[in-house]
């Protein structure tokens, strides 16, 4: 036997205590914060799925008696906001059609500066890059009343296609900066080759560097949509209630004073609202990570 | 003869800085030649300004007769193979060998033909429906080369490209790219800052410092006819012993040394006295018996031994100056000995001290 060449003695890993003093500080403070930032959650959870009558008990942290899914049916379809009584609906519908042209514009945009800027520099790009970063740092509301009348002079003012324009120009600091950096950490000899191979600008773009900078398009798809989405500020100034995204309207319904706060209903409207952004973290939170981490280690 | 390349007073700046000074090249059809120099000395630079990679600032670059120097890098007739492959890591084998063709809008079967030819050549037919990451360094590189290959150029541009293998498949690609250049007879240009790759490969070396060509010539005549003290030096491995003294009617003299230049080939007919520097490569120096022909007999102090097997490395004291020996690897010499050699100053090179220019 093996076995027996081994002295006499403890062998196998090093014996782990389950309960030591350290474990213990870890998973307490672990479970300290994590009932802390989950309680709230819960309260909207369990509030949004509780008849009025229930509510009014003021039993806040009890389990719902008679689960009933009204409330989220009125936010979605009937929940009035001073001017109509269609509920969330009409916001969801808004902020999906300024949420996807806005995304795939701005990233396209951003995507293809990127590129330029790190791999075909020309005369002052250098320049040219730092004013577009140092847009990233101007305070928006210095811009909120400029871009007021910019809109209107081109007839975008209340317009969808406005909003869009907006988040689009917003978005191209940061996002330069983000595909500029992972472009930068592209090989340049890989660059090289490829115009010596007698590609061109977008034939380099679209073959070569477009399929190997997936991880940072993912950052950035998750970057706008959460930006764009939770968006509140620019979807009150530049809209008007027939184009209100989703959040102006969520603010609308829980802000408007007629007879009784429904308090479960506007549970139910800001957990709708809040499902995107959740949906796509728990959907792509590895990728994101991963795009993250991929251009820090090369960089 | 025709000229394959032709450069004409080239200058390169990066914003203040000059890369390439004023620099004529002219490469022969057919010919393999190597810019070798230490790194900084604009030799990738140059080969990046034939590629067309880089704008020149000044000057001229012709390939077959073409004045080429506004043209795209497609355009110019060259297929480079770079250090670090540079291999498209989404494509397969295939992929990477036909992009090229493809952008070029050939026929299908032509490409198809073309792969497949370059594939035999370099023999790299099983692999050409892998991605490069799961080849190992040196099929990458074959691949690279095979992406020149397909492309029907005039000349191959290599920039470093055996520096990131490993020591033994170094030694194997360099074979094999001689081998290749044999077979296909094309111009190739091969930038590098291993002086044995150099030697080896090469049918003509440029040796380069400061965007300037020292000297241009064979392997042959680099090594044994260094044109000045910067070659001599960065040339042969030990590096040659240089002595510092005057050169006084046809003899070397250093300290109380006195070496009659008897035999060397000065470079012009009379040769005025100047302070002057002796280069002798340790090969040079005989030692036992070869001692009693050789023109100069000296002695010199073992400092230190050591052994690399092909042969022995003796580091002496000849007079005040350090001294390198190589002798064979049968060679039982001991530090603290003293060591009978002969040098022939026919073998030698002797340089102005203030030019720093062959004499």
């Amino acid at each position: 036997m093996a076995d027996a060449t081994l002295h006499a003695g403890p062998r196998g890993p090093k014996p782990k205590r389950a309960f030591s003093r350290a474990n213990i500080f870890i998973y307490g403070t672990l479970l300290l914060v994590s009932i802390y930032y989950l309680l709230p959650l819960y309260v909207m959870i369990v509030t949004s799925l509780k008849g009025m009558p229930e509510i009014r008990m003021g039993n806040v942290f009890g389990p719902p008696m008679d689960v009933t899914f009204e409330p989220w049916v009125k936010a979605w379809s009937e929940a009035c906001t001073g001017i109509n009584c269609d509920g969330l609906s009409r916001g969801f519908w808004n902020s999906v059609n300024i949420l996807i042209p806005s995304v795939i514009l701005s990233i396209g945009i951003a995507s293809v500066n990127g590129y330029a800027l790190s791999n075909w520099k020309f005369k002052g790009s250098e320049v040219f890059f730092t004013i577009l970063i140092i847009g990233a740092f101007i305070p928006y509301q210095t811009m909120l009343y400029p871009i007021v009348i910019l809109l209107r002079e081109i007839g975008l003012m209340g317009e969808l296609s406005g909003l869009v324009l907006v988040h689009t120009i917003f978005g191209m600091p940061i996002l330069t900066l983000l595909f500029r950096n992972y472009f930068a950490s592209v090989p340049e000899e890989l660059f090289k080759a490829a115009r010596v191979d007698g590609a061109g600008f977008w034939r380099i773009y679209f073959q070569i560097m477009l399929p190997m900078a997936l991880p940072i398009f993912v950052v950035a798809i998750i970057l706008q949509v959460t930006g764009i989405w939770n968006d509140f500020l620019f979807g009150v100034i530049y809209t008007k209630p027939a184009t209100y995204p989703m959040t102006v309207q969520l603010n609308n319904i829980v802000n408007s004073v007629q007879g009784v706060k429904e308090y479960n209903v506007n549970m139910a409207a800001t957990l709708l609202t809040g499902l995107v952004p959740l949906i796509i973290y728990f959907a792509s939170g590895k990728l994101f990570v991963r795009g993250i981490a991929a251009g820090a280690v090369k960089g | 003869m025709t000229y394959s390349v032709e450069i004409r007073q080239l200058d390169l700046s990066f914003g203040a800085v000059k890369v390439l000074k004023n620099l004529d090249l002219d490469i022969h059809e057919g010919e393999f030649l190597v810019l070798l120099g230490s790194s900084g000395c604009g030799k990738s630079t140059l080969l990046n300004c034939i590629a067309g990679l880089l704008e020149v600032s000044d000057g001229q670059i012709f390939i077959k007769g073409r004045n080429v120097t506004w043209a795209e890098p497609s355009e110019r007739g060259i297929g480079m193979v770079f250090q670090s492959y540079a291999l498209y890591p989404q494509m397969t084998v295939r992929g990477n060998l036909s992009f090229g063709l493809k952008n070029a809008r050939l026929p299908k079967d032509e490409i198809e033909k073309r792969v497949a030819r370059a594939a035999s050549i370099l023999q790299i037919e099983p692999l050409l429906d892998r991605k490069p990451g799961a080849l190992s360094g040196g099929q990458r590189q074959r691949v690279a080369i095979g992406r020149a290959l397909v492309r029907d150029v005039d000349v191959f541009l290599f920039d470093e490209p055996l520096s990131n293998l490993d020591a033994k498949l170094r030694v194997d690609l360099r074979v094999e790219l001689k081998r290749l250049h044999n077979q296909l007879q094309n111009t190739m240009i091969y930038v590098t800052h291993d002086q044995i790759e150099a030697m080896t490969l090469a049918d003509r070396i440029a040796v380069m410092k400061g965007g300037k060509i020292m000297q241009l010539g064979s392997p042959d005549e680099i090594y044994n006819r260094p044109r000045n003290l910067y070659v001599a030096d960065f040339i042969g491995s030990p590096s040659m012993n240089f002595l510092h003294g005057h050169l006084q009617g046809g003899q070397f003299k250093v300290d109380d040394m006195v070496m009659p230049m008897t035999g060397y080939e000065f470079a012009a007919p009379q040769v005025a006295d100047r302070p002057a520097v002796i280069g002798i490569r340790p090969e040079h120096v005989v030692t036992g018996e070869l001692v009693r022909n050789a023109p100069l007999q000296f002695s010199v102090d073992v400092d230190l031994v050591e052994p690399m097997g092909s042969d022995t490395l003796i580091y002496a004291k000849l007079g005040q100056h350090p001294f390198r020996i190589r002798m064979d690897g049968q060679a039982r010499v001991r530090s603290g000995e003293v060591l009978a050699i002969g040098i022939d100053p026919s073998r030698a090179s002797l340089f102005d001290q203030t030019t720093e220019d062959r004499l």
